[in-house]
């Protein structure tokens, strides 16, 4: 009876041990089966969201779709794409020309969308590179890069490329200070020589055009990012910094030393206005520009020798100190523009300032010293509240449209949730893991569309199969529909993705551009037909016009080019079909191959440096002939006596 | 002519300005590679895609079977319709004012005239599916691609479908106009 009575209690038990293990699921696939039907895009169904990711230390960025976590493209940006011959091809080469040469690569961060009326628009993407500081901007109908300006007095562009409510500027700073203009100092003379800069980069409203309009000169801290205002901040925008010790070695260390570092707030419109009176030195630089003119399809460096500088100690009411907890991060702006959360990242809290307050704290003249002749707000002066309890690490904030801020805390690897007004987290989720930024569709705008939030993680470990001592970086899909925050999909990601951005779908599908119009290719080396290709010799430069179309090239049997020719293949693919690129290359090409899109001109240079018969060949499996689209060029001696010919 | 009749027969007439901007006959190609569609209209004065690129992509994937290039300025018939349209409604006015039994002799020249007319499209596609490039990349033996004058052929991977487009039914509702204005004028004398 006892023994009966062990055996039934010990079954009970195992029963119960089950029903919880299952119920917990330790991740099991059962848990998520709700989560597969929500991330499921169907075959030939598209998806609800464009998200473009910064590819990090790639250089480039990835267009994904949500909900399904699918990779589209990757735009090439800052970094060299052989698969496509930017930062190769004769006509793309400039796009990476800075002041220190040639740059085939950066580390790009934080995609940013423009907006009209704190709303995406749907007409560009801006991308900063970090090390050799650049903002480029990508067109969103062709979804290729337009344009590239660099920023001088510049030590790296990290708090960059955010958009004003209406882009009229995107801001840049410089991440680390350096001397202003650059000199060789000894390196511990940081306090006397080193100084920092905020930029703004002007946008023409049509054309989307970038111009530094002016940059400010700012006490020698790390300024570390950046958003401008929307609503009634709209006019302002807020840089965090770190390092306002000034120290110049060990940094990790000498850097976290003060209880708190400074949010700067600068009034851009004010600023404008000293620009306008007369108050802005022209400083010496260099800088360039880098533009792509569809219609040549050509890019084109232009070089700017001078750039408007404002200080603050001769620019009253221009910029402010706010205060701001220990190495601050990330700051972001609630849709209403009032509040403005602070990612303290050694914090224990996350500050959230009061627009409202800091105004009439400016306006009450409650200051705390001031530094270089910008005022320091006193921090009860300005500040909204506190959120507690945030999670260790605090770095980002977005937010959902509906009073709550969403913030990614590093170190505890997790998402806190909270209320916008109250301060208290009422949602927390976890992370996989060492999440860096965050992003909700629209989150950053006065418009977010909620539904989801992107976690963007910085290490992996166990989550996906292993490949070797790298692994694959990695997001994931959080649904936030509801009042609990719920994962429902993790995906790879190419290159680091630092921030993101995500747009609906329909605003941009419609304007994709499908095909390069022949008729309006004005690169100066196209073919408009058959009958324009040709191949033209002058002194040791071999001019090569080709055309492209299903499924030959014109003409393809070329003789009379020698050793130590420079070779140039312009290509022209005629085709005005929807989805019909061609590839190009010959065999010993020391550069990388073209991929030519209907109704466009790329050129790529070839120095054959022996003797021989060289095939070339179409790379883009283009249709049902596409083996036989190829042809050979014929190399001779250096003293040949073989003219030029090509089959007409 | 009774007033009624007149108006009618004058509307027959002057509704055929509107075939000019219509095309008078569609061929539409589906392929599995070509979901956006792919096809041909024929205006009274023109042949167009049915998409700005279209008769430039036809003519590419034409040339894989070895046929002639589709080149609207050397189709003799697009030159002579508008004035053949015209002449219908110069005359269909003019009937207007006449005795009713020029109403038949007009309808019977219009549905000659669209009779011919159709015998010349499909010979046009005879030419067009029959004399193919010997030396064509793809010859598939017996295979010819002539498409339909009304209908659904199956061409390789290409359904093609010809139908008379807006411009041919403006045309049948001139002859049924003049129809119209034709029996009702009869009434009119009966009940004299």
């Amino acid at each position: 009876m006892k023994r009966k009575g062990i055996i039934i209690s010990l079954i009970s038990v195992l029963t119960t041990a089950l029903i919880i293990y299952n119920c917990s699921g330790g991740g099991s696939s059962s848990n998520f089966s709700d989560a597969a039907s929500k991330v499921y895009v169907a075959p030939g169904s598209y998806d609800e969201f464009y998200a473009f990711m910064s590819g990090g230390f790639s250089g480039q960025v990835g267009v994904y779709g949500l909900p399904s976590g699918r990779l589209f493209k990757e735009i090439a940006v800052f970094s060299q794409d052989p698969e496509t011959g930017y930062g190769y091809s004769e006509e793309s080469k400039a796009m990476l020309m800075t002041s220190y040469g040639f740059i085939p690569w950066d580390d790009a961060h934080h995609p940013s969308l423009s907006m009209t009326n704190g709303e995406q628009d749907g007409r560009w993407l801006f991308i900063n590179g970090n090390n050799t500081p650049r903002i480029a901007r990508i067109d969103l109908r062709s979804f290729e890069t337009e344009e590239i300006i660099e920023t001088p007095n510049s030590g790296g562009n990290h708090a960059s490329p955010f958009v004003t409510e209406n882009t009229e500027y995107v801001v840049a700073s410089t991440r680390f200070s350096i001397p202003i203009i650059n000199k060789d100092v000894p390196i511990n003379t940081y306090k006397e020589n080193f100084g920092g800069t905020i930029s703004f980069i002007s946008v023409d409203k049509n054309s989307g055009k970038m111009n530094l309009a002016f940059q400010i000169i700012v006490p020698g801290f790390n300024y570390d990012l950046a958003r401008p205002g929307k609503g009634p901040s709209h006019g302002w925008a807020f840089f965090t910094s770190y390092n306002s010790e000034q120290a110049n070695t060990l940094l990790e260390i000498n850097a976290s030393q003060n209880d708190k570092d400074f949010i700067a707030a600068v009034n851009w419109k004010k600023a404008e206005e000293y620009v306008k009176q007369g108050k802005a030195k022209t400083m010496d630089a260099e800088y360039y520009r880098n533009y792509y003119d569809e219609e040549k399809q050509m890019a084109y460096s232009e070089v700017n020798k001078k750039v408007l500088v404002l200080d603050p100690k001769e620019c009253p009411g221009m910029i402010y100190y706010l205060p701001t907890p220990k190495s601050p991060h990330g700051v972001d702006v609630d849709p209403s523009g009032e509040f403005i959360a602070a990612g303290g990242k050694l914090a224990t809290v996350i500050p959230v300032h009061s627009f409202s307050k800091m105004l009439k704290a400016i306006d009450e003249k409650k200051f705390d010293g001031e530094i270089s002749g910008i005022p320091i707000l006193k921090y009860d002066a300005v500040i909204a509240g506190e959120v507690q309890d945030p999670g260790l690490g605090p770095l980002h904030t977005e937010f959902d449209g509906e009073g709550y801020g969403y913030t990614s805390a590093f170190i505890s690897s997790e998402i806190v949730k909270w209320k916008i007004g109250t301060w208290e987290v009422v949602d927390r989720i976890p992370t996989y893991y060492s999440i860096g930024h965050l992003m909700i569709p629209g989150g950053d705008t006065k418009k977010p569309w909620g539904k989801y939030v992107i976690a963007l993680n910085k290490i992996t470990k166990d989550r996906y199969l292993p490949t070797g001592p790298e692994l694959t970086q990695s997001a994931q899909l959080i649904d936030i529909s509801g009042d609990k925050m719920k994962l429902l999909l993790d995906f790879p990601t190419t290159g680091e993705p630092h921030y993101a951005q995500a747009i609906p779908a329909d605003i941009l599908m419609k304007n994709s551009k499908k095909i390069y119009e022949l008729e309006k290719n004005k690169n100066p080396w196209a073919v408009k037909s058959e009958k324009e290709t040709r191949v033209e010799r002058n002194g040791n430069v071999v001019r090569v016009y080709l055309s492209a179309s299903r499924s030959h090239f014109k003409p393809d049997n070329i003789e009379g080019v020698k050793v130590g020719d420079k070779v140039y293949f312009h290509v022209t693919n005629l085709e005005q079909d929807w989805d019909i690129p061609h590839g190009f290359t010959v065999k010993g090409l020391n550069n990388s191959e073209l991929l030519i899109m209907p109704g466009q001109t790329k050129s790529i240079l070839w120095e054959p440096k022996q003797v021989g018969v060289y095939p070339f060949y179409c790379t883009d499996f283009c249709s049902a002939l596409h083996q036989e689209m190829s042809g050979y060029i014929r190399v001779s001696p250096a003293n040949s006596n073989v003219q030029i010919s090509y089959n007409k | 002519m009774k007033s009624k009749s007149k108006y009618l027969m004058m509307g027959a007439s002057l509704i055929l300005l509107l075939v000019f901007l219509f095309p008078i006959w569609n061929i539409d190609l589906d392929a599995p590679q070509y979901p956006e569609g792919i096809g041909l209209r024929i205006w009274a004065n023109k042949m167009t895609g049915a998409k700005e690129f279209d008769l430039k992509n036809l003519n590419g994937l034409n040339h894989y079977i070895g046929m002639k290039p589709i080149e609207p300025d050397t189709i003799q018939e697009l030159k002579y319709m508008p004035f053949i349209i015209a002449f219908f409604i110069g005359s269909g006015l003019l009937v207007s004012f006449l005795n009713r039994k020029f109403i038949v002799v007009w309808i019977a020249l219009l549905l000659i005239i669209m009779s011919v007319g159709l015998y010349d499209f499909y010979m046009w596609g005879y030419d067009y599916g029959h004399n193919l490039n010997p030396n064509a990349p793809i010859k598939v033996p017996g295979m010819t691609y002539q498409p339909p004058v009304i209908g659904t052929r199956k061409l390789l991977n290409i359904t093609a479908t010809s139908l008379p487009g807006i411009g041919s039914f403006i045309i049948f509702l001139s002859a049924s106009l003049a129809t119209v204005s034709f029996i009702i004028d009869k009434r009119g004398i009966e009940k004299k």
